[in-house]
């Protein structure tokens, strides 16, 4: 079924866009990352124009969001106070982002600039959590392995502003969450994404918390970045558009509560190694897309240059 | 009396072309709807003419459709330090968003290169670029280029021998628009040609609309946007609410 989209102005498939919202919803669920960084390169891929794919991807993300953390907030998954604190420092890190990014536009060099941060943090991050799971799963295959412990004390809990973070049991400075907060924030307002996949082996590693509270509290503060992405996008570009957003997130919360019940059932080690090898091989497909030599070197984009 | 109205006729002709063009269009306005899959234009028309049909050279006809013209910029990609970048970029003024011209034969048959000057007739003549030589080195490689990209998209077609010409007086082409059409005019040209010169031409127009919950979207999104943006938003959480409850429904 074709469906003409507004302000796309293009006419897609209805069911491939269902499909698609479908897939991304569903490892929203399972690995609480928002699928920014999967749902902006599959639509430019099917020919939506890519300042509304990323726009309107924002918007799907939020859809997928709520739906997860309201599947993740009955099993006591989100921690409100992490997250309100992981908040505030992503507002600072996204004024930020947002100064730089315009900086970089100046320059020219935006697409340039977007796709090596996608290389070289996904890159980074996956392999990271791909190397410290595969040791982890491999420990606890070990009859007589040593008990590890949650997480070890370091320089983090030397920290002042100590607060009390109920729901992840920890007792910690305010100071290492703004950071991470702010860090991803940064990343979401560069790259167009919610943070997710930063998101989570930050809280995992950086603050140790328990994996448990690890999905929903990301999926928590992931839903107001993108909210504030998506009416950003539609006060300064209008390009949401509302037609394809409502196509992916009837896709995308199936997918989410699909997803969600799937990951439930996975070990954690499992959990994270799959979230590592999806996100080492998005990079791994940018990074061949820069170094191998296009079949097309020129490339139109409407409008005249700054 | 009558000499003189003769005589003012005589002089006069010679201005009035000897042929001249009755044209129709299949459709006058074309309606974006929800479930657009692309729509076909019908252009036909006869030869009126004073006197009989001149002998010799026979008679051609080209037909061009055009959308509405946007600036653009066309970047070039370059290897640098082992990964591709665009380098260079050239600013185009203006280039259609849909252009298709339809004749009765080849165009370098029936249309010369100064009659083709004259009338803009062909894209390479109503793609606009002043001073482009001076951005980029190899410019015209980059003209060239989009005209390329927008072939291969279907955006610009030459569809050569797909008018039908009836007898030197009856012509019709079928214009197919495809789906991914933008709104605005759609200039709709028609040129008679013999010996390679236009001997007479016609300007219509097509318009290109969104109707109904296409246009009041896009017009909620550009006079409203931030409570477009909130609409948005608000249904992207009740979509997620909703789909959550859903499935605990299904669950108990």
């Amino acid at each position: 079924m074709q469906l003409y989209l507004p302000i796309a102005e293009v006419s897609v498939n209805a069911f491939l866009i269902l499909g698609l919202g479908g897939i991304v919803g569903f490892l929203s669920g399972m690995f609480g990352v928002g699928g920014g960084f999967l749902i902006t390169p599959l639509l430019f891929f099917i020919g939506v124009p890519p300042a509304v794919a990323v726009a309107t991807g924002a918007n799907q993300v939020v859809a997928s969001s709520v739906s997860g953390v309201l599947a993740q907030l009955r099993r006591k998954g989100v921690d409100f106070q992490m997250g309100t604190v992981l908040l505030i420092g992503g507002v600072f890190g996204s004024v930020v982002g947002v100064w730089v990014f315009s900086l970089m536009t100046r320059l020219g060099q935006v697409d340039l600039f977007v796709q090596l941060s996608y290389v070289l943090f996904l890159g980074l991050i996956g392999a990271m959590m791909l190397q410290e799971s595969l040791r982890s799963l491999l420990r606890t295959r070990k009859a007589n392995a040593p008990i590890r412990r949650s997480h070890v004390h370091s320089w983090v809990h030397g920290l002042p502003m100590k607060m009390r973070f109920r729901a992840s049991g920890l007792y910690i400075s305010v100071i290492p969450p703004l950071i991470v907060g702010a860090l991803v924030g940064f990343l979401a307002a560069i790259m167009g994404v919610g943070g997710g996949f930063v998101m989570v082996p930050a809280m995992i590693y950086f603050l140790g918390m328990p994996t448990k509270v690890v999905v929903g509290t990301s999926l928590f503060q992931i839903i107001f970045v993108t909210a504030f992405t998506t009416v950003m996008h539609a006060m300064t570009s209008q390009t949401v558009d509302m037609m394809l957003a409502l196509l992916l997130i009837l896709g995308g919360v199936v997918g989410a509560q699909i997803g969600t019940r799937v990951g439930t059932r996975l070990k954690a080690e499992q959990l994270r190694i799959l979230l590592s090898l999806l996100v080492l091989s998005v990079s791994i497909k940018i990074a061949i897309g820069l170094l191998i030599k296009p079949d097309e070197l020129y490339s139109l984009a409407s409008g005249s240059l700054p | 009396m009558i000499r003189a109205a003769l005589l003012a006729l005589m002089l006069a002709s010679p201005a009035l072309a000897d042929e001249s063009i009755v044209s129709g269009l299949s459709q006058n306005r074309v309606s974006i709807t929800a479930d657009f899959v692309g729509s076909e234009i019908l252009v036909y028309g006869a030869v009126k003419r004073d006197a009989p049909a001149p002998e010799g050279s026979p008679l051609e006809v080209i037909v061009t459709v055009e959308g509405p013209a946007t600036p653009l910029t066309v970047r070039r990609k370059e290897r640098v330090a082992g990964i591709w970048i665009n380098n260079a970029s050239v600013r185009v003024d203006s280039a259609p968003s849909f252009f298709a011209v339809a004749t009765t034969g080849p165009l370098s048959h029936i249309l010369s290169d100064t009659e083709n000057l004259r009338f803009n007739i062909t894209i390479e003549r109503v793609i606009r670029a002043v001073g482009i030589t001076a951005e980029a080195d190899k410019a015209g490689e980059f003209l060239l280029a989009l005209l390329r990209v927008r072939t291969q998209e279907d955006r610009y077609r030459v569809l050569e021998g797909k008018v039908e010409l009836t007898e030197d007086t009856l012509f019709r082409t079928d214009v197919e628009l495809p789906a991914n059409l933008i709104e605005g005019e759609y200039k709709v040209r028609i040129f008679l040609l013999r010996d390679q010169k236009v001997i007479a031409h016609q300007e219509r127009v097509v318009g290109v609309r969104k109707v109904g919950l296409e246009r009041f979207i896009f017009n909620l999104a550009h006079q409203q946007p931030l409570i477009y943006g909130l609409v948005s938003l608000v249904l992207a959480a009740l979509a997620g609410w909703g789909a959550s409850a859903a499935f605990r429904l299904m669950r108990n």
